[in-house]
């Protein structure tokens, strides 16, 4: 199943879709108003654009002095060239300190590299400490948002949750009253843990530390309980010095939520004492990523949700539709680019309206990239046949203008005059849901003849 | 090969060529004129409350008024009057977990976004600043810049450590994105300017 | 001033009234305006899905067509974009394009920026709404987008503001995407209906008696779904208005 299908199932409740989309048109709202209360933030976003553009350059600059720095600070660094080699790295680290129970706080990549079943395989349990990440875990879905993970659930969908896992009140809907529940039985996770994960949002190479950017505190608890910390970074997060992170811290919660910073904006630079600090590179395609010009620039991306909350397609159809570990803009040119075949729809899943390239932080141009996409998907031969013999026929009859005024007499003729049921059919998919334009009688270029015709 | 020598070689053959200097600052950051004001404003914006005292000898006597049933509190703040638990007896963060209230040397603050720099190299336990149930942070009040661009410029990190920007209590808005102040970290965020 | 008017593929065949509107707007200024009849396609259809085969020989012709004028105009924000953002990647280096792209425009940005318009000498006393059409919106840049922090302008408001009784009102979304998007609207049908019926509610909502745009493809999504419903919003292509015309007689 593809984007469409999935759409399609997702707006039958039109109803939770119009409320899906007003929560995070919403979050958008939020956003504009951060940027508006900065008079720079166009410069800070050509800013960021160019300080990612420069370590992308030089990323293997970067990431070697990266891991010095981080060696000469006592943590220890792994490289993982894909998914299997992280989470097989992280599964020896936590074997080799016999730990069974693992905290996570949130982290796309660990999603990306499918983490949480190879370790629930091996014995270890893993709870993802994040409250929106926790609470898809236990309704076994995966997040629909990378930064608002619940955001397709209603907090009745949270009670229900709750009172089954966390046997709070059944039909206690308050969120102040869940979110304490949920502290409660998360605190009991973090003082039982033996080692906690974390995402890193940025690296700086300067000093071979990561940072990590939270609302709720949970990445922090995660690393400073247990004696062992392990860090999951893609490459792309590097940046090359502390003070580049003033360019960066913001405009990320600006964007993501509309809040001048998280509330933690934490610098690990070691481990806790008597404790272990781990970190692991990551490639996992993003090195292949680096080498192709028309897609490189997603890159530069700091995963700050700010291009799907704008997106009116994933407001209308939710991240569930899909179908990749990322939803919305970003998500679609980078799985494209991952695996074109089985994301062949998510380019499509998009009407180029550019609203995702004008608020991304890094300048990403997002929209431009859906549109390359579709060239190499119809080059491979993936596009629909339907569609593009359709389009293909449209081409050539484009090429004989003669051919073309026939077809348009013969088309404006034909239609009023064919019974309803001839035209709104199954297979007229426009006239499912909207009439057809009328058929005038006569084309613009016939009415010009005519007139040009008439003067003197 | 290891991994990182496949990583790294793959990186090189990819990299694009095109020259791109690491840019400078091209433009005036924000400013403002009174960036106590600025900074008591945006530490509400995001949870907290700013208060103004005439030194630090005023702080105990705020936090009794603040908290006057906190039985556990621990404070690293030199030369404040409150008690002489500074939270570095403790042999394990856990033995944190039921602190009710920590306060903090912050180092400075951003008026931006009502942030305040915690580096305290001393500290024994990270995870204090997350398992007390509240926090004060103790600023000095000529320590306040506006923007991270000159916040960035007072943080190092040449010896292994860690420090943090904390604005405000923790929060979330996960469900259904009604906000909720005191997620897992504290519930309640003073900044006391001194 | 020769100007070569650009009517798109699908104006041609089904909105000639709209077409015809342009033509008598831009005569009205007293401009020198061409039809050169061996027009067909700017390609955009074709080019938006990823089937490109056709695309050099169409920009091509659309070149050869159109090269000498001064000016081409055209009631049409993505066509235009086609020519000035996307052509490249057919046609560049060719000769004639680069000074083609400085002079292709869009209707109301032409008369807005070029012609520089002071008045116009028709009258529409009812509550108009504007869609922003995202390819003349955000590419052409015929407005300031929403997502943007730079100085507020729009110039079809401005030329609309020319207009005597018409009263402009806002929708709450000024600018999100009506859910057209070329062959989007039938492969991706119930997100582009469930887009275009936000956008019709949003400009009732304001108070709109006439929604307009400088997009016929918007339009003519919107149109079919209101049609359809029988809301009670007429839909008009900005050369209508500014031609003078009234709701009852938009064709």
């Amino acid at each position: 199943m593809g984007h469409p299908e999935n759409a399609r199932e997702f707006t039958r409740d039109i109803e939770r879709t119009h409320w899906h989309d007003q929560a995070l048109w919403f979050v958008r709202e939020k956003r504009d108003r951060a940027a508006r209360s900065v008079p720079e933030w166009e410069e800070l976003r050509d800013q960021a654009a160019r300080i990612k553009w420069h370590t992308m350059a030089h990323l293997d600059r970067y990431l070697e002095q990266f891991e010095a720095n981080a060696k000469a600070k006592g943590i220890q660094v792994h490289w993982a060239k894909d998914a299997e080699a992280h989470n097989r790295i992280v599964l020896r680290i936590l074997q080799d300190h016999q730990v069974t129970r693992l905290v996570k706080s949130k982290s796309m990549l660990t999603e990306e590299c499918g983490l949480n079943p190879v370790l629930e395989q091996n014995g270890i349990e893993v709870v993802d400490t994040d409250l929106g990440e926790r609470i898809v875990q236990l309704r076994h879905e995966h997040p629909s948002h990378i930064v608002l993970p619940a955001i397709h659930l209603k907090k009745e969908d949270v009670s229900d949750t709750f009172h089954e896992h966390l046997h709070t009140e059944k039909g206690n809907n308050d969120p102040t009253y869940l979110t304490r529940a949920a502290r409660a039985h998360l605190r009991e996770k973090f003082l039982a843990a033996e080692a906690g994960l974390t995402g890193v949002n940025f690296g700086i190479s300067e000093t071979g530390g990561v940072v990590v950017c939270t609302n709720e505190g949970n990445a922090d608890l995660g690393a400073g309980l247990p004696r062992l910390h392990i860090a999951s970074m893609g490459i792309e997060k590097m940046l090359p010095r502390l003070q580049d992170l003033a360019v960066f811290t913001r405009l990320l919660a600006r964007s993501a939520t509309g809040q001048p910073i998280t509330s933690y904006t934490s610098h690990f630079h070691g481990p806790v004492e008597g404790g272990e600090m781990h970190i692991i590179l990551v490639d996992n395609g993003r090195s292949t990523l680096l080498g192709d010009p028309t897609y490189r620039k997603a890159l530069h991306c700091i995963r700050c949700g700010a291009c799907i909350n704008t997106c009116p397609v994933y407001r209308r159809s939710g991240g569930h539709s899909y179908g990749y570990t990322i939803p919305g803009p970003i998500g679609s040119t980078l799985g494209a680019f991952k695996d074109r075949k089985a994301n062949r729809t998510l380019p499509y899943a998009s009407t180029l309206c550019g609203s995702c390239t004008c608020v991304c932080p890094a300048q990403i141009d997002l929209h431009q990239q859906l549109y390359d996409h579709r060239q190499e998907i119809v080059k491979a031969g993936l596009l629909d046949r339907k569609k593009e013999t359709t389009l293909n026929l449209a081409g050539w009859l484009f090429k004989h203008p003669k051919l073309l005024e026939l077809g348009g007499k013969v088309l404006r003729k034909l239609v009023p005059r064919l019974p309803r049921p001839l035209v709104y059919n199954r297979f007229n998919p426009w006239g499912e849901a909207r009439e057809l334009p009328e058929m005038p009688a006569k084309s613009f270029k016939e009415l010009y003849r005519e007139r040009k015709g008439r003067q003197p | 090969m290891s991994a990182k020598e496949t990583i790294l070689q793959n990186i090189r053959a990819n990299k694009p060529t095109e020259a791109a200097p690491l840019p400078e600052l091209d433009f005036e950051p924000l400013t403002f004129d009174d960036l106590a004001k600025q900074l008591g404003e945006m530490v509400q914006a995001v949870g907290g409350q700013l208060l103004a005292l005439n030194g630090k000898a005023e702080v105990a006597a705020k936090i009794n008024e603040l908290y006057p049933d906190a039985s556990r509190v621990v404070c690293n703040v030199p030369d404040c009057g409150l008690s002489g638990d500074d939270g570095c007896k403790a042999e394990r963060p856990h033995d944190l977990a039921s602190v009710e209230l920590a306060v903090v040397q912050g180092e400075f603050a951003v008026a931006e976004n009502g942030a305040v720099w915690v580096k305290n190299p001393r500290n024994r336990h990270r995870a204090l600043y997350f398992l007390a149930e509240n926090i004060v942070l103790v600023v000095d009040k000529t320590q306040i810049v506006p923007t991270m661009h000159q916040a960035y410029e007072r943080v190092r990190f040449d010896e292994p450590g860690y420090g943090l920007f904390i604005s405000g209590p923790s929060k979330t808005a996960d469900i259904e994105q009604s906000l909720v102040i005191g997620a897992h970290g504290p519930k309640s965020g003073y900044v006391f300017l001194v | 001033m020769r100007i070569g008017l650009f009517i798109p593929c699908y104006m041609n065949e089904l909105y000639p009234g709209i077409s015809m509107a342009t033509l008598e707007v831009l005569e009205r200024l007293g401009l020198d305006v061409d039809y050169p009849l061996a027009q067909t396609c700017c390609g955009q259809p074709m080019a938006n899905s990823g089937c490109t085969k056709d695309l050099k020989e169409l920009a091509l012709r659309f070149l050869r067509i159109f090269k000498d004028y001064d000016y081409v105009v055209g009631p049409s924000g993505s066509c235009v974009a086609m020519v000035r953002s996307h052509y490249a990647q057919f046609i560049e280096g060719e000769p004639g394009f680069d000074r083609l792209k400085e002079r292709t425009l869009e209707l109301c940005e032409f008369l807005h920026d070029v012609i520089r318009v002071e008045k116009f000498d028709v009258s529409f006393p009812y509550k108009v709404g504007l869609h922003n059409s995202c390819h003349g919106h955000r590419d052409l840049r015929l407005a300031s987008p929403s997502e943007l922090h730079i100085p507020c302008y729009n110039k079809l408001e401005n030329l609309l503001r020319k207009i005597d009784g018409l009263e402009l009102v806002t929708p709450q979304r000024p600018d999100e995407c009506c859910g057209f998007g070329g062959t989007f609207a039938v492969t991706e049908k119930d997100v582009s209906v469930a887009m275009g019926n936000d956008r019709i509610a949003d400009h009732l909502s304001a108070g709109a008696e006439v929604m307009t745009g400088a997009d016929v493809s918007c339009l003519m999504h919107m149109d079919g779904l209101i049609r359809r419903q029988g809301k009670p919003l007429r839909v008009m292509h900005m050369a209508q208005i500014l031609n003078g015309e009234a709701p009852d007689g938009a064709s």
